[in-house]
């Protein structure tokens, strides 16, 4: 395709080195051409839409009209003045922490960890995480479910078998602070590998005679880490914690399925709120409104990793 | 994945200082070293545990699997829940739906993806950054939010209930990430290869093919795992806009897999096993290229 473009300019144009090198310019914007389609296509155009929509009543009937009706700003206006809103933006604000800063703070850890077990050790603990990681998250929340059951649950039995209290016939989701407690444990859980082989992957690069230059220096462990290691792989925790962020904080599988496709208000975080304001009771123009704000949110938290993400990407 | 002299480098040298009490420090660092792998196995064992119990709870006959006190091993074995499982109705159709759909979109964003990933790596224009600074951007849109305009616009052109429209989406999905991915791979393949096999005669396109190309296989087959996982692993895309069950994904089939009665412990771990598996076994056995894979476009600088 590149080529045909480039032999056609040719043949268009007059001097043959002339030619060549204006078919040399325009290459590569022929070789990104098909990426921009269809990224701007299947998910610019429906960003731009989002807005649209978001200031549109858009229920059934404009559904099957396939036009909305335009009302400004008064989609905004219902969503800030809806107090369950606030709950579940403050819900998901942290619920985005908690699964943020314990993923990264255990795949620090257990990176670490892998630095100084055997060879063997490593091997075996690297699978396992492969394992996790491999796993798709519909099935792995269909096993949690199974072993938080309240009845046959293995879960219940352990913490009882080991005096943590009487939890036979303990359901854990009748209460939504421990409910969300156990999916932020199946999100982290999730989480955990990607960030872990990760970080890994940067320690590894992290040059050793600068590790040992500050120990000779005198640098306890904990001083070495924080003083040498950790800044060498900033941009990967930038990278790492970015991603996380925009992951967590859109996370819709494990609370959707986890609580059987019917989540109680109590469990609502931003994006299933959105999607049971367009799909559970057909107001799109609504949902839309709610996810706008989700974007926007996450726009204003991310900014400043995306801002240094790019500054490393230019250095590279 | 073995580490170079880092952790080894820094015990030799802790064994260098303690040159009083040799055997003392000896001991020391065998206990250490005991206690690390210690707990190695054991956050191996926490994490490997969920993935067991589905396998141990999908062999288990249902008597066993419904106890009060678990039983550990499944024994005896049996496959009554696997036959449960893919005798429901539209299992195979949905096996089907999502080879297709995943095979599809992988070639289309492999061969769009290797084109930009060239095109950003060996060329230096006007809009590149701008071009980079999309391909970043576009990641932090969570698709969550995209899935109400995305219904309307492909129910507007009829695309609800096809695979072709999910097919679309998902290569949106996987398309930003695997620009960047093989970005790397491409700019760590010197561009002084590829001038020289133009000196020894090939032309531009030429040197490409026969160089670089085969150069980047393995950042190929990384993206590719990606992709695959991804498109595989998928769930409220497919559930949303594939409404028909004889249209739907592995992952939708999995997540309505409740009865009336509650969900059926055994066939679902069977049928969540069966789901696993395939991504699993392609996982494991191309991982190998993915380790260089992530790293590339992160690292560097």
């Amino acid at each position: 395709m590149a080529t045909a473009i480039a032999a056609d300019i040719e043949s268009a144009s007059g001097s043959f080195s002339g030619s060549r090198r204006l078919s040399m310019r325009l290459l590569p914007y022929a070789l990104i051409g098909p990426s921009v389609v269809v990224i701007g296509g299947i998910l610019g155009f429906p960003l731009a839409m989002l807005v649209w929509l978001s200031l549109q009543h858009y229920g059934l009937r404009e559904l099957i009209a396939h036009t909305g009706e335009w009302v400004g700003l008064q989609n905004f206006q219902a969503i800030l003045a809806d107090p369950l809103f606030h709950e579940v933006v403050v819900r998901s604000l942290l619920f985005t922490s908690a699964c943020v800063s314990l993923t990264i703070v255990l795949s620090t850890l257990i990176a670490l960890l892998l630095l100084r077990v055997s060879p063997v050790v490593r091997g075996v603990v690297m699978s396992a995480l492969v394992f996790v990681w491999a796993t798709p998250v519909i099935v792995t929340v269909d096993i949690w479910q199974w072993m938080f059951d309240y009845e046959f649950g293995v879960i219940n039995y352990l913490l009882t078998q080991l005096h943590l209290g009487n939890f036979i016939h303990h359901n854990w989701f009748d209460n939504p602070v421990q409910g969300l407690g156990v999916i932020v444990l199946v999100v982290v859980w999730g989480a955990i590998p990607f960030v872990t082989i990760t970080i890994f992957a940067g320690l590894l690069q992290v040059p050793s005679d600068i590790v040992d230059a500050a120990h000779v220096d005198g640098a306890g462990g904990w001083q070495r880490f924080w003083y040498v290691t950790a800044p060498t792989l900033k941009p990967i925790f930038l990278i790492v914690t970015c991603l996380s962020t925009i992951w967590d904080f859109g996370v819709f599988n494990q609370i959707y399925v986890l609580l059987n496709q019917r989540p109680s208000s109590d469990y609502f975080t931003i994006a299933i709120y959105s999607y049971r304001e367009s799909f559970g009771v057909t107001q799109y123009g609504l949902g839309a409104a709610i996810a706008v704000v989700m974007v926007l949110i996450l726009v204003v938290v991310t900014l400043f990793y995306v801002r240094e993400t790019v500054k490393v990407a230019e250095i590279a | 994945m073995i580490a170079p002299g880092t952790a080894q480098g820094v015990l030799a040298g802790r064994s260098r200082s303690a040159t009083a009490g040799r055997v003392r420090a000896n001991l020391w660092h065998r206990t250490r070293q005991w206690l690390f792998d210690a707990i190695g196995l054991a956050v191996a064992a926490v994490m490997l545990f969920p993935i067991y119990w589905m396998v141990a709870t999908a062999f288990k006959p249902g008597r066993d699997i419904l106890t009060l006190t678990p039983k550990w091993f499944p024994a005896p074995i049996t496959l009554q829940n696997f036959q449960d499982a893919i005798a429901r109705p539209f299992f195979l159709d949905d096996v089907r739906n999502s080879l297709v759909i995943v095979g599809v979109m992988l070639v289309l964003a492999l061969t769009i993806a290797f084109f930009a990933a060239v095109g950003t790596a060996r060329f230096g224009f006007r809009g590149r950054t701008a071009f980079l600074v999309m391909i970043i951007g576009v990641q932090m849109v969570p698709l969550i939010a995209l899935i109400i305009p995305l219904y309307l616009m492909l129910d507007a052109v009829g695309q609800v209930d096809s695979l072709a429209g999910v097919i679309a989406v998902y290569l949106a999905l996987v398309l930003p990430f695997m620009v960047w991915t093989l970005r790397g791979f491409v700019a760590n393949i010197p561009a002084e290869l590829e001038e020289a096999g133009m000196i020894d005669g090939c032309t531009r396109v030429g040197a490409f093919l026969r160089i670089t190309f085969p150069l980047v296989g393995p950042g190929l087959v990384a993206t590719a795992i990606f992709g695959f996982i991804q498109a595989w692993n998928e769930y409220i895309i497919a559930y949303v806009l594939l409404s028909s069950p004889g249209n739907q994904t592995l992952t939708v089939w999995l997540a309505s897999f409740t009865t009336n009665h509650g969900p059926q412990w055994g066939p679902l771990m069977a049928g969540a096993t069966l789901t696993g598996l395939p991504v699993v076994a392609f996982f494991l056995i191309l991982q190998r290229y993915l380790a260089g894979g992530l790293t590339a476009g992160a690292v560097k600088g």
